[in-house]
């Protein structure tokens, strides 16, 4: 990658111009020009509306070529990192291969052409693809039906909540206003809840890094609505007692909410509708191969259970439809894997996980040795090089040492019941030799680190900039240019 | 196994795999698993397809839609994609990025999120942006909730009925669950008391009327409540910006930023607002910094204000945005500038007045606004059976016409042409009177 | 090992309290910004706010953490450091002379609870 210190702005030139429009509306056809009912005061906006309420300030926006704007955004992209780069072990995020294909797809006319509100008969092809995914989804999932309108994983579980709030709202049962949240979970769960007006309970994990269910039983009464898990869990740890959970929370009046982030291990083999979820949202950019586009667009579908099914058209999170274009993209991969290849998706993401974890352990302190699901933790080097007057190699250093190497860096300092945590999830779409490079990576800087702990506190050195002064950025924010 | 093209293991791969995991085979991966959740049925989903049998699919799919003229808007607007964006937006080191947390591998994200800023910051005359909201509507919504949370013990706001629907819904829907009073009302001023936190209007309404707001940002902040401004990005490079109406924080959809109406996403929404209120606007912030060596460079910023390190006390829950959707907007206003962007403008404008002329002349319509400015969209009074019209529009292939509180509505972008213009014409004189 | 003011009052959260007459002056201890590390911004109540012992007033935020303040005393807000607002940094570089908020008492009888510097020392380890 190569440093390219340019913005647009700074490329402009008064008069360059990079589009190219007609001269004027009627330029093909002179005959509008005479017509006395269309006068030439109407053309423009200045004769369309008062002067009051026009625009007063001059619109600083860049002047520049095409050949301007393909060359700065082809060098920008060069100081980019993506999946088609190289491997991207970012946890929680499943960064597996964005199939060409579903780009071919979703990028066709007589998809991208449709008005959102184009009368039904006219959109045929359109609702076969929502109701083909949905029925894709539901057979994955074991949930009954989704809704499509959620635009990212976030999104999806707000909307997830509202329908929660919905149930219990049509009981006669509105004072269900708290929601139990683990405290190993993403931190979007909490945050959904309180955009949801729902008061967050924390239930603790146990040493084994699972929900304790003993500390649960106490939380759960007449006040909640419901309880929000990931499971696998964000230590990439299998909730073994979700049906004891599922239980005691139906049981106590409330609904279980699944948060389908880490879906993807159970892919084809566990359906979160069978454990007892109620509710669960689906995040399409991860579990179902679309891109993330450098965080965003996503997708976040709703999927819910019988109790939830007659409130699923209520919440209208967002403008139209949802994110129509992620959708087509998820079913072009659905329809690749098909009924055979899904059963083996979930079982090499988690077997590519293992694999790494034990390649690694002897380097990486390991905290929950047991097995792993589709992505695991580690909670920082088992020899940082401490010594005496030279402070040993963080996690932090750890992954920016990796960028040196030629690989995206893991999620760290997530989840934050380890103060040095690394997580790693591979995604079944990593060949065994990848897998083995990073270990060796990881192992050289293991090996680096005990050496002289500095090597790491310089990283990255091979990228187009060092690491960044953060704290000057949020002290005295530049947001624009 | 058979091989399948995504995944990359061979039976030997998977051997030495397992056998380092210390399992025996797949299965005990799952060992963990009450024996009860594991699916043993057969998944209810198609053979795998072929690559080709793949394209064939959805191919027989786009077949079964009618690809029609668009002559709508109400929020999704069709005006032309220039060739280069698509070409920028697919380039997969932007496709297949992350969120760009390491930034030291991710600065092209970052330049574009930032370049992305400062062009909402010039659209809208405002100081602060975010790297960008999931669509208009759900933007109004945050916007709302930030004023709630940065005006003191005020719970109320008031949002006008002159927004177009889709806004309208998921406002309410947002709004409905945390303790947040809601009043919807016509004449927005009408509603101001001691309460308010926040007052919602669009700048042009739903029935395409530009609005005056003079007198609006000094009563509502009399009232000591924050004005928002919904606004279509694109028309700001005519229109009087939401800085020079005196509003707070401006939203809207950037969709009209050169993005293909898609069914009606992805989009991206966006949201600016005055300094006074960075803190409490919601989601992703870039930030310039310098590296180590002196070298400019980019970064996320003010994250203590994210869910990932704020949980319940954030300022929303939004995580993922419509990155991707945000370079697709800053390429187009790159290669629009200010002159391209103000022709858009003015082709829109003049296209949708000949329209507006000819369909009077059929004698078909009567005036719905009579003397109210338009700049795209506009509404008029039919005289003739809606379902007829609409659907003898719709055999010519022609999207137009919508119904909408008793009027039609229609929007002329640039990329109609006079030809089409005068054919949808001719079709409304075969209707009869 | 942090620096711990024999003269000033601490809460269990790390927030100190000096005591003017009736007015109780609040920051947070060394050993709070050193946990915190660089701070870069501190986000305050406004005069005239009332505070309740316990619950939070504020906050101290640092690049990558967000860390709640809490009040050690019940009362209203009368006066708040607006040198904080473009200094952040004053915290860390002087945690026991830049004071976040003055509060006027409402229940003195609040005090009593809080730490001696003997005792906060056994906690800010």
């Amino acid at each position: 990658m190569k440093y390219y210190d340019k913005l647009i702005f700074e490329l402009s030139r008064p008069g360059r111009i990079g589009y190219s429009l007609p001269d004027s509306f009627d330029a093909a056809k002179t005959d509008a020009a005479t017509d006395e009912h269309f006068s030439a005061k109407r053309r423009c906006i200045c004769g369309a509306a008062p002067q009051q309420l026009l625009r007063q300030s001059k619109l600083d926006l860049p002047e520049v070529s095409e050949v301007d704007v393909v060359r700065h955004y082809t060098n920008l992209s060069q100081m980019n990192f993506g999946v088609d780069t190289g491997f991207y072990p970012l946890g929680s995020c499943t960064m597996k291969y964005n199939p060409k294909i579903n780009e071919e797809i979703a990028n066709h006319p007589l998809f991208t052409g449709l008005h959102p509100l184009q009368p039904a008969e006219t959109v045929k092809g359109a609702q076969e693809v929502i109701d083909g995914l949905d029925k894709a989804l539901a057979a994955i999932t074991g949930m009954k039906h989704f809704t499509f309108l959620p635009c990212a994983g976030a999104h999806g579980e707000l909307t997830g909540l509202m329908l929660m709030r919905e149930y219990h709202m049509a009981r006669g049962d509105a004072a269900r206003t708290k929601v139990i949240v683990p405290d190993s979970a993403h931190g979007t769960n909490p945050a959904s809840a309180a955009v949801c007006g729902l008061e967050i309970v924390e239930v603790k994990s146990g040493a084994d890094g699972l929900v304790d269910v003993e500390s649960l039983k106490p939380l759960l009464g007449s006040d909640i609505a419901g309880i929000m898990m990931t499971n696998p869990n964000t230590l990439g740890l299998f909730e073994r007692q979700i049906g004891e959970i599922a239980k005691l929370v139906h049981d106590c009046g409330g609904l279980l909410y699944y948060d389908g982030a880490n879906m993807n291990p159970l892919l084809g083999k566990v359906r979160p509708g069978d454990m007892g979820f109620d509710i669960m949202q689906m995040n399409l950019h991860k579990t179902f191969s679309t891109p993330h586009g450098g965080g965003g667009p996503g997708s976040g579908p709703v999927g819910v259970g019988e109790r939830v099914l007659p409130y699923l058209r209520i919440p209208q999170t967002s403008g139209f439809h949802g994110n129509f274009g992620v959708m087509l993209r998820a079913y072009a991969y659905i329809l690749m894997l098909g009924k055979q290849n899904v059963k083996l998706a979930g079982p090499l993401a988690v077997l590519g996980a293992n694999y790494i974890k034990e390649s690694l352990k002897d380097c990486y302190k390991l905290p929950i040795p047991s097995v792993c699901k589709h992505e695991f933790v580690f909670d920082g080097l088992i020899n940082d090089g401490a010594r005496e007057g030279k402070a040993g190699a963080t996690t932090l250093d750890v992954a920016k040492r990796l960028l040196d190497y030629g690989f995206h860096a893991p999620t760290i300092y997530f989840p934050l019941l380890f103060h040095q945590a690394i997580m790693i999830e591979p995604t079944e779409t990593e060949s065994l030799e990848t897998l083995d490079e990073f270990i060796a990576v990881m192992r050289k800087i293991a090996a680096e680190a005990a050496e002289d702990p500095d090597i790491l506190h310089g990283a990255p050195h091979n990228t187009p900039i060092g690491r960044p002064d953060e704290t000057t950025a949020a002290r005295n924010p530049i947001l624009k240019a | 196994m058979a091989g399948f093209s995504y995944f990359p293991h061979t039976d030997d791969d998977i051997r030495v795999m397992l056998e380092r995991a210390g399992v025996r085979n797949l299965d005990g991966l799952y060992s963990d698993v009450p024996a009860d959740f594991i699916y043993q049925g057969e998944y209810d989903l198609p053979d795998a397809m072929s690559e080709q049998q793949v394209r064939d699919f959805f191919e027989k799919l786009g077949e079964k839609n009618t690809k029609l003229k668009v002559f709508v808007g109400q929020g999704a607007y069709d005006h032309y994609v220039p060739a280069v964006i698509p070409y920028i937006t697919s380039r997969s080191e932007f496709l297949t990025a992350y969120t760009p947390y390491q930034c030291e591998i991710s600065q092209g994200t970052l330049r574009y999120i930032f370049e992305w800023q400062s062009m909402i910051c010039r659209l809208t005359g405002l100081d602060v942006s975010n790297a960008s909201m999931y669509d208009g509507p759900s933007a109004a919504a945050e916007a709302l909730r930030m004023a709630v949370a940065s005006t003191r013990k005020r719970n109320k706001v008031i949002v006008s009925t002159k927004l177009m629907q889709n806004v309208l819904d998921v406002v309410k829907t947002y709004l409905k669950y945390p303790d947040i009073e809601v009043v919807f009302a016509w004449d927005v001023l009408d509603e101001l008391g001691p309460d308010v936190a926040g007052v919602l209007v669009p700048s042009i309404c739903r029935h395409g009327v530009i609005q005056d707001l003079t007198g609006y940002a000094e009563k509502v902040h009399e009232a000591g409540a924050l004005l928002i401004e919904y606004c279509d990005p694109s028309a700001l490079a005519v229109l009087k910006t939401p800085a020079e109406w005196g509003a707070d924080i401006a939203v809207g959809d950037a969709q009209t930023l050169g993005m293909p109406i898609c069914y009606g996403g992805p989009y991206a929404g966006f949201i600016a607002c005055k300094q006074d209120y960075m803190r409490k606007i919601p989601g992703r912030i870039v930030g310039q910094s310098v590296d180590a060596s002196g070298k400019r460079c980019f970064v996320l910023t003010l994250q203590a204000r994210e869910q990932h390190i704020r949980r319940e006390k954030a300022t929303s829950n939004i995580c993922s945005n419509e990155s991707l959707m945000a370079l697709w907007a800053t390429v187009y206003l790159s290669l629009m500038g200010p002159e391209g962007l103000r022709k858009v403008n003015e082709l829109s404008c003049a296209g949708a007045h000949y329209l507006y002329d000819e369909l009077l002349k059929t004698g078909r319509f009567e005036e719905a606004f009579p003397g109210r400015p338009f700049l795209k969209e506009f509404c008029l009074k039919p005289k003739v059976d809606v379902a007829v019209l609409q659907q003898k529009l719709l055999d010519a292939g022609f999207f137009a016409a919508l119904e909408l509180d008793g009027y039609v509505t229609f929007c002329v972008t640039e990329k109609r042409t006079k030809e089409e213009i005068d054919a949808l014409v001719a079709v409304v004189k075969e209707v009869a009177l | 090992m942090s620096k711990i003011n024999d003269e000033l009052l601490y809460s269990e959260s790390h927030e100190w309290v000096k005591v003017d007459g009736n007015i109780a002056i609040i920051g947070v201890s060394d050993f709070a910004q050193e946990e915190m590390g660089d701070i870069t911004y501190v986000d305050v109540p406004a005069e005239g706010d009332s505070v309740t012992k316990g619950e939070d007033f504020g906050a101290l935020e640092s690049v990558k953490a967000s860390s709640e303040l809490y009040s050690p005393v019940s009362g209203e807000v009368v006066a708040v450091n607006e040198e904080l607002e473009d200094k952040p940094e004053l915290i860390n570089e002087d945690p026991y002379g830049a004071w976040i908020i003055k509060v006027e008492m409402s229940d003195k009888g609040e005090l009593e609870s809080l730490l001696s510097a003997a005792a906060y020392a056994e906690i800010a380890k």
